[in-house]
């Protein structure tokens, strides 16, 4: 060995650097070790943060869970009685439907108004009104939800009651079209990357056999799109579904079984959020509240997910 | 006779192609109109509020009258903590994601791991942020619980914008580093961050706007309805602006009715700017090419 | 292991594959100090996946792998503790010139800066040598803090070699570098690397026949994954080979 060394040495002028120094590992390869695990522990972190949060959660409603919970009572009863004395209740099932009311409408809004406007943008839109366009729908995404929640309260509250001459204007209705705004943008977004990513030979092949734009959409576009498209509106709901402020001001935040859009409602989300200041840490209420979030939380979670497994479809093919 | 059929069916198509034109511009305009009326009529009726005495007054008379000042402050102080918190983690992570990470299982669990924190709802985030900083890391209600809620809800913009510029940089200047001996950190520090820099900063411009307007989050983790003392370190509640328009819109009586279109003005605003410089900034980067 | 003076570069048995599709397979090679190697060969013959294997360049390219053994100054590749050594005394020029987006002088002190030279002077001199000895200082003297990657394609690539040198390498390793260059520079460049020859080893892939018999001592042929024949390269282009491919090949009957 030694003998190799020398000879690459003398062969070598002496600014080279002998052959023992490829074993030889300096500050630098430890610093890209040390910065390696560094990069590796942030990347981790996602996936710490993600079951820290679910683990949390479940901590403070287990106790809940374990000692008081119907979940018959809980997921059927319409009596969300958290502060009843003698015998409080807590169903959620108002709440369950008054989040889903709230979202559905929101959805009927927003999914044919966000597709149609991400057709628009990407197939028909060109130049500088595309990039506007563009602009204008991100600048709408990033209005903060507590701001939808005030314009709900503020502006379409009396706008509602005066044209439909209802008592109360903050109801389903008020709610799902402030839901449906707010979640808009962001499924348009989703929407137009998922558009844009359909390769344009495809649009060329449906022009060159004569097909209208509209044909060329609907028979081609739109299919490759179909997943990515399906993803943006799983997207859409959960963000819905998940959405707080806005829900908390512009429903009315009162317990009903809906008959009628014209109702108030009361949230999930909007429940904790107005509740969680009142109760005592560790309390009946408390763990319900939390309980309350853990099951947000599946559904979100599962939401999600196929909305992440259908868009990674659409990619590995 | 062939070539006659041909003109006919189209212009007959291009009837229809103008027709669907016309229907899909109607869903955009339906869509966008009603919201820029609405950012209207926030910019009329707050607009008559604004004023520099506004930024710099503590509210008066039980939240009825006076400016925001203590709101400001406490939101540059939950945005600038979260900040420290989450752009250090999430550019890292990002570099993970981008520089390191294989094509395999764990990086799918990260990558669904981040659309997962962007998409748990926010009052969950907050019942983590009482349930983790709060009490378990016995953090109290303060700025620190806060915004390490915040900064956890919302990391994953800047790992989705830091991924995004570090992909920009094309792979032929990484190889080029490697080639000639570089570690894949000196490669990162000389080639790619300095021609991402730029991209990462969108993010985090961008993560500021966003982390503004979180309201949930902080309710019960560290921002208060109101506080008489400026806060003077981490571990102290503050007012924010978007608890504060909350408040004043939902649970002070007797204010009078332009206040909070003041407030929501001023956060909104806020927000907007941000995004603004933020999408200026991009569309100067996309005219300055390095390569 | 004294009789394996002077060999800077030992290859055996060397497979590569990408995944299940073998690139390359029963390579073997000597080559030695202080010469121009030649290798000559169609597309997909496999030998840019060489240059990646004796770089260790495996490491960062995606499904690559390889089996056998490749030994730089005596030392297997496969099991060393700084690979970024290794690379580090082996320049590589690719066919695709690569300039940095950084500036011209700092493109060509990027390696000596890696190295842990900081001193002004000498940076200087390192970065006026290599610009000259790579043709291109003529060129770029008065600008040489602007942009090394908005330069030509052929400034780039003279760019590249300067950068490889910059690395003051015991190999050099040239894959096609006169794809994008004009070819009075290429002539340039070729008249420096016999120049060089006297510094260091000199692997060049060429898909320029007559560019491998104007430098190379030593010529191998590549064809579809295998390495045909090596001989002196005189021998090889005056028909005195021992398989027809190579003969028809030279010969420009293919590829």
């Amino acid at each position: 060995m030694e003998d190799l060394n020398s000879i690459s040495l003398n062969s070598q002028n002496e600014k080279n650097i002998g052959s023992d120094q490829l074993d030889q590992r300096n500050l630098d390869w430890y610093i890209d070790k040390a910065v390696s695990m560094i990069v590796f522990i942030a990347g981790i972190s996602a996936i710490i943060f993600i079951v820290g949060i679910f683990l949390f959660i479940a901590k403070e409603g287990l106790s809940f869970i374990i000692k008081d919970m119907d979940f018959t009572e809980f997921f059927t009863s319409p009596y969300w009685e958290p502060s009843d004395e003698d015998a409080p209740e807590y169903g959620i099932l108002a709440l369950i439907l008054g989040t889903a009311s709230v979202t559905g409408l929101a959805m009927l809004i927003a999914i044919p108004f966000s597709l149609g406007t991400a057709i628009y943008i990407s197939e028909f839109a060109t130049g500088r009104t595309k990039e506007f366009l563009k602009i204008l729908v991100e600048l709408l995404a990033a209005i903060p939800s507590v701001v939808w929640g005030f314009i709900g309260l503020t502006i379409m509250n009396p706008i509602i009651i005066k044209l439909f001459n209802v008592p109360v204007g903050l109801n389903i209705l008020n709610a799902g079209v402030i839901l449906g705004l707010m979640a808009a943008p962001i499924m348009t977004s989703i929407a137009e990357d998922t558009l844009k990513a359909v390769p344009d030979h495809y649009r060329e092949a449906a022009e060159a056999l004569g097909a209208t734009k509209w044909q060329m959409i609907y028979k081609v576009v739109l299919p490759a799109a179909k997943n990515g498209l399906l993803g943006a509106v799983l997207l859409g709901v959960g963000r819905g579904f998940g959405e707080t402020m806005a829900v908390l001001m512009a429903t009315g935040h009162s317990i009903n079984i809906p008959t009628s859009i014209f109702d108030s409602v009361r949230a999930l989300t909007a429940t904790i959020a107005a509740e969680l200041g009142e109760t005592a840490q560790g309390s009946e209420h408390y763990g319900a509240l939390f309980t309350i979030g853990i099951f947000l939380f599946l559904i979100t979670f599962i939401i999600n997910l196929s909305a992440d497994l259908i868009i990674r479809g659409v990619r590995k093919k | 006779m062939e070539g006659f059929g041909i003109s006919k069916t189209n212009i007959q198509s291009k009837r229809v192609e103008k027709l669907f034109r016309i229907i899909f511009l109607g869903m955009t305009l339906i869509l966008i109109l009603p919201v820029l009326v609405i950012l209207g009529t926030l910019i009329v009726k707050g607009g008559s509020v604004l004023s520099l005495d506004f930024f710099l007054e503590n509210p008066t008379n039980g939240m009825t009258a006076g400016g925001i000042f203590p709101a400001l402050l406490g939101t540059i102080w939950l945005v600038s903590v979260a900040l420290l918190i989450s752009v250090p983690i999430g550019v890292a992570a990002a570099i993970y994601l981008n520089e390191y990470a294989g094509d395999n299982i764990l990086t799918r669990i990260i990558n669904l791991a981040i659309i997962n924190l962007a998409g748990v709802p926010s009052i969950v985030h907050a019942l983590f942020g009482v349930g983790a900083f709060v009490m378990f890391f016995k953090f109290g209600t303060s700025i620190l619980a806060a915004s390490f809620t915040l900064a956890i809800m919302t990391m994953p913009v800047v790992i989705v914008a830091t991924k995004e510029s570090l992909q920009a940089v094309p792979i032929a200047f990484r190889e080029a580093c490697w080639n000639m001996g570089a570690t894949r950190w000196q490669t990162i520090k000389k080639v790619v961050l300095p021609n991402s820099l730029s991209g990462i900063l969108t993010g985090i411009i961008l993560e500021v706007s966003r982390t503004a307007g979180e309201t949930a989050p902080i309710m019960f983790t560290g921002a208060v309805f109101f506080s008489p003392f400026l806060p003077e370190g981490v571990f102290d509640q503050t007012m924010a602006m978007s608890l504060h328009l909350f408040v004043v819109a939902t649970q002070v009586p007797g204010v009078p009715e332009n206040l909070p279109y003041g407030v929501a003005l001023t956060l909104i605003g806020m927000v907007l700017i941000m995004n603004s410089v933020s999408i200026a900034f991009r569309f100067y980067l996309r005219g300055k090419k390095k390569w | 292991m004294v009789n394996e003076n002077g060999i800077k570069l030992k290859v055996r048995n060397l497979e590569i594959s990408y995944g299940d599709t073998v690139a390359l397979s029963g390579v073997n090679l000597d080559i030695h100090e202080h010469e121009i190697f030649g290798i000559i060969g169609p597309a997909n013959s496999g030998k840019t996946s060489l240059l990646k294997a004796i770089n260790r360049m495996d490491q960062f390219t995606k499904g690559m792998h390889y089996s056998g053994d490749i030994h730089f100054s005596g030392r297997d590749v496969r099991h060393l503790k700084n690979i970024y050594a290794l690379r580090s005394r082996i320049g590589v020029v690719f066919p695709l010139p690569v300039g940095l987006p950084m500036s011209i002088y700092d493109n060509v002190a990027l390696s000596p800066r890696l190295r842990g030279i900081k001193n002004k002077k000498e940076l200087d001199e390192i970065v006026e040598r290599c610009l000259t000895r790579a043709a291109l200082l003529d060129e770029v003297k008065d600008r040489l803090h602007t942009l090394g990657s908005l330069l030509s394609g052929g400034q780039q690539q003279r760019l590249t070699i300067a950068r490889a040198l910059s690395q003051e390498p015991e190999l050099l390793i040239l894959d096609e570098f006169s794809i994008a260059v004009d070819p009075v520079t290429t002539m340039r460049i070729e008249d420096i690397l016999k120049d060089l020859k006297k510094d260091m080893t000199i692997i060049l892939v060429t898909n320029l026949v007559q560019q491998a018999r104007r430098l190379a001592k030593r010529v191998a042929f590549f064809l579809n994954g295998e390495c045909v024949e090596i001989g002196n390269t005189e021998d090889l282009f005056t028909g005195k080979t021992m398989d027809q491919r190579t003969t028809d090949y030279i010969q420009g009957k293919f590829g």
